[in-house]
């Protein structure tokens, strides 16, 4: 099993969470914190990308479900990125592609950013 | 003539332990010869069972044990989860609704959707103070 981490960078202004191994119940909350973070310093163009993650949970969906509201509120989105098929599926199942912006690569998101705004 | 194999594994009630269930599961399921897609179901749904317990029976109590048992019979698994914290009643569930979700705020109630959507059949009882928990997977 790879230890979850997370990662952060910025990339042509954007702020780019890089998860790494498996996101579950126990390890969801650092997830929180990350975005938690980012929102109470106002950086509300997200992108998380899943590139390196293998597994999620529901608790970790819970968590793009709990602050998806905030970072809309101030102008922001959360947009996410690179999910392999295993990680896109269960998105997929709980109907998350039709209210999240999802794409296979991190600069597709960014170019969503940018002619949305 | 009886084939089943059974494997057993008893964790304490807490998140940290979640990722040693997936490993538990997973293992046995490859060398039953389930396919990665199906072990991907199946990880994810006792991964799910597990969480359910640990916060809704148990409510994070980590003195508290939680059993997972294993069936292999034939082309079949069957996974079997104890515990003996507050019942739970997965029948009682709909397809969460995601917008009204986010609008509230709230989040959870994805966990008994998910394990009925990934596995073939999921029944619940509740018995001497026991909760159990069965669900199966045929080997696609």
């Amino acid at each position: 099993m790879k230890t979850f981490k997370i990662e952060h960078r910025t990339n042509d202004g954007f702020e780019v969470l890089d998860l790494f191994g498996e996101l579950d119940a126990h390890t969801a909350s650092q997830l929180e914190e990350s975005l938690k973070n980012l929102i109470s310093n106002k950086k509300s163009n997200i992108i998380v990308n899943f590139r390196e993650l293998d597994y999620i949970a529901s608790a970790g969906l819970g968590v793009f479900m709990a602050y998806i509201e905030d970072v809309r509120t101030i102008g922001g989105d959360i947009k996410l990125s690179n999910m392999n098929d295993k990680v896109y599926n269960v998105f997929d199942l709980l109907g998350f592609p039709t209210l999240y912006d999802i794409f296979d690569d991190e600069r597709q998101a960014i170019s969503k950013f940018l002619s949305d705004s | 003539m009886n084939n089943t194999v059974t494997y057993q594994k008893a964790i304490k009630a807490a998140t940290a332990n979640l990722a040693d269930v997936r490993l538990f599961v997973s293992k046995h399921a490859r060398e039953h010869g389930f396919s990665i897609e199906d072990i991907a179901d199946i990880q994810l749904a006792v991964d799910e069972a597990c969480t359910n317990i640990i916060k809704h029976a148990y409510k994070f109590d980590d003195s508290k044990k939680l059993t997972v048992e294993l069936e292999f019979d034939g082309d079949q698994l069957i996974i079997i989860l104890t515990d003996h914290g507050v019942g739970f009643d997965t029948g009682s569930y709909k397809k969460p609704d995601l917008k009204k979700q986010i609008e509230k705020k709230k989040r959870g109630g994805m966990g008994v959707f998910l394990m009925r959507n990934l596995m073939d059949e999921v029944t619940y009882s509740e018995k001497n103070n026991k909760n159990i928990l069965r669900m199966s997977k045929q080997r696609s």
